[in-house]
């Protein structure tokens, strides 16, 4: 394509993709640094230019809010990715094995993913409720001390958003996993097979390894989804109880909107395109480094 | 990236118990995704009477729709007691030109980009795919404030804009990997022939979009009726889409809670896009993958 000369075409392109470089640039590059900035002022309910320098940062930093949303951000990407993880990729090994009825299992396994995450945090809720719900449902079956109370217990709750979020993203982790065993060379399997290794070991030593695109594929949107993790902690605890699961999103939005505290909002929601930025960059280099190796 | 070839893994023996334990896992497994849909059924047909005994895995005795009526017609979100109609009429009217304009940014975002080649295309596509990593929170308030100073705070079409560019990313990634797809030369015999960007697409590319065009609009449309912290913040009091509405129902209850009208209203939220899932199933996992491979 290096040959295409100029032309009136050419022009009409760079028009039509006008309104999306606007944006890119006035919201994308301008909206993210102009928020920077304001995280370095004193704005509370309305913006101002008062410059404090990282007076927010610190604020920030020993507000036992935030410094708790943070942690149950950790713990919660932590059991949500690796459970995530292991969940799908057993379900896509075990569906690979000419299985009977794969298809509707695979529909069963992705359809929560269609849903909304308000509806799956409300299900679980109702689920989780501990005077009606399952702990009331097994003391039924003649267990009288069965307790599972997770979603009222201060140190518990947090699990039960994971096991909300696992419901409703593991399904996307299979496809993406079958996918990629799916996609592994017909050659490798049959090399496997006249070596006669048995399959736990060619799945676990040979088609991991060759699917892990598939893998960083799937913790990143994973990652992505950790750090906007918002509308299943609200329809299910609203961050309680206490501020057992409350989250960093939650605290942007609560501060920006209702606290009237936007440089606070501010300052923590460029914290997070900072941790964000720590975990993307390495993963674009690493895949134009992947891409350089496929020219070459 | 082709999802469905068919099984390659080892050729199982006829039966074994390891063959038993792989369908004992993926039964169980399918229980456990299928545990909410089943409670949130019977739930919204069970009568209050039987919700209050407990057993929310029961099957309800004395099944009926009255839940599932009120929650659609008379539910209360605070004062007002209109039911989740309203919600349902504001997500239609939001998702309808949501997805049509971010279809048509994508296309063209895509076709340009692909075919064109534009002075700093590249730059501006990584910028653009950069941006899909940045979190939502973050670009709230400079958003908030151009939304406003443009006049659309809280308004229908302030949230269609804001769904418009934060669909911008993965449309254009769609639609530039497809077109990038399709034999070059139908395009080039196009230019030869003295056609001008716009009739190139109009009369080449836009016929050949339609396996994209449905993927894309998809994906569009399960997104953004199921978003929840944009229609929120920017539809404003008179556009709140259901899923708001819904967790409005649920969480500012006075009272006895109606769990059986809450599952209900939970359900009719949720059938929009169950019903574009189970209808479309292949396509939307085409969607998924399609976004994710390359996310």
């Amino acid at each position: 394509m290096a040959s295409v000369r100029w032309r009136p075409g050419k022009a009409a392109a760079a028009l039509a993709l006008l309104p999306t470089a606007v944006v890119v640039l006035l919201l994308f590059v301008g909206g993210t640094g102009w928020a920077a900035l304001v995280s370095l002022t004193s704005s509370k309910m309305l913006a101002n230019w008062n410059f404090v320098g990282f007076d927010q940062y610190a604020a920030l930093f020993s507000n036992p809010r935030w410094l708790k949303s943070l942690a149950n951000m950790l713990i919660f990407g932590v059991c949500f990715i690796s459970t995530s993880l292991i969940v799908g990729f057993l379900l896509a090994i075990f569906l690979d094995q000419r299985i009977r009825g794969e298809s509707i299992f695979r529909t069963i396994y992705l359809y929560s993913y269609a849903t909304s995450f308000i509806v799956a945090g409300l299900v679980w809720r109702w689920i989780f409720n501990p005077t009606l719900g399952i702990q009331d449902a097994v003391r039924d079956l003649g267990f009288e001390t069965f307790t599972f109370d997770w979603i009222v217990d201060q140190r518990l709750a947090i699990f039960t958003i994971v096991i909300a979020a696992v419901w409703h993203g593991a399904g996307l982790v299979m496809v993406i996993a079958l996918a990629g065993i799916r996609g592994v060379d017909a050659e490798i399997w049959k090399a496997l097979k006249v070596d006669g290794i048995p399959a736990w070991r060619a799945y676990l030593f040979v088609i991991l390894p060759t699917v892990r695109t598939s893998i960083v594929t799937a913790v990143v949107l994973m990652m992505i989804g950790v750090v906007r993790l918002y509308d299943v902690v609200v329809a299910m605890t609203n961050g309680g109880p206490g501020s057992a699961t409350e989250v960093p999103a939650k605290f942007i939005v609560d501060n920006l909107f209702e606290r009237q505290n936007i440089a606070l909002a501010t300052a923590a929601s460029t914290s997070l395109l900072a941790l964000m930025l720590c975990l993307i960059v390495p993963y674009l280099i690493w895949q134009r480094a992947k891409g350089r190796r496929a020219d070459a | 990236m082709t999802v469905m070839q068919g099984p390659q893994g080892p050729r199982p023996q006829t039966f074994s118990a390891a063959r038993f334990g792989i369908y004992v896992f993926l039964v169980v497994a399918a229980l456990f995704f299928l545990m909410p849909l089943y409670v949130m059924i019977i739930t919204s047909l069970k009568p209050m009477a039987e919700i209050r005994e407990g057993a929310i895995f029961a099957l309800p005795l004395a099944p009926t729709l009255e839940p599932w009526a009120k929650a659609w017609s008379s539910a209360c979100t605070g004062l007002q007691c209109d039911g989740l109609n309203v919600g349902f009429m504001n997500s239609v009217i939001i998702t309808v030109p949501s997805v049509v304009i971010s279809i048509l940014f994508g296309m063209i975002n895509g076709y340009a980009l692909s075919l064109w080649r534009p002075a700093y295309g590249n730059w501006l596509f990584g910028v653009l795919m950069l941006g899909a990593f940045v979190p939502v929170q973050v670009l709230f308030y400079p958003l908030v404030r151009m939304v406003a100073t443009l006049g659309l705070f809280g308004s229908l079409p302030g949230i269609v804009l804001v769904q418009v560019i934060f669909s911008l990313p993965v449309m254009t990634l769609l639609f530039r990997n497809y077109y990038a797809s399709l034999p070059i030369e139908l395009f080039k015999a196009a230019r030869v022939d003295g056609a001008g960007f716009w009739r190139t697409w109009f009369a080449i590319m836009l016929p050949l979009s339609g396996p994209m065009l449905i993927v894309a609009c998809i994906l569009k449309a399960t997104n953004t009726w199921n978003d929840y912290v944009l229609g929120l913040i920017f539809a404003g009091r008179d556009n709140l889409p259901m899923t708001v509405q819904l967790n409005n129902i649920v969480n500012s209850t006075m009272g006895e809670r109606e769990y059986n009208m809450e599952m209900a209203a939970t359900l009719l939220t949720a059938l929009v896009p169950l019903a574009i899932y189970f209808v479309s199933g292949r396509w939307f996992v085409r969607g998924i993958a399609a976004g994710a491979v390359k996310g």
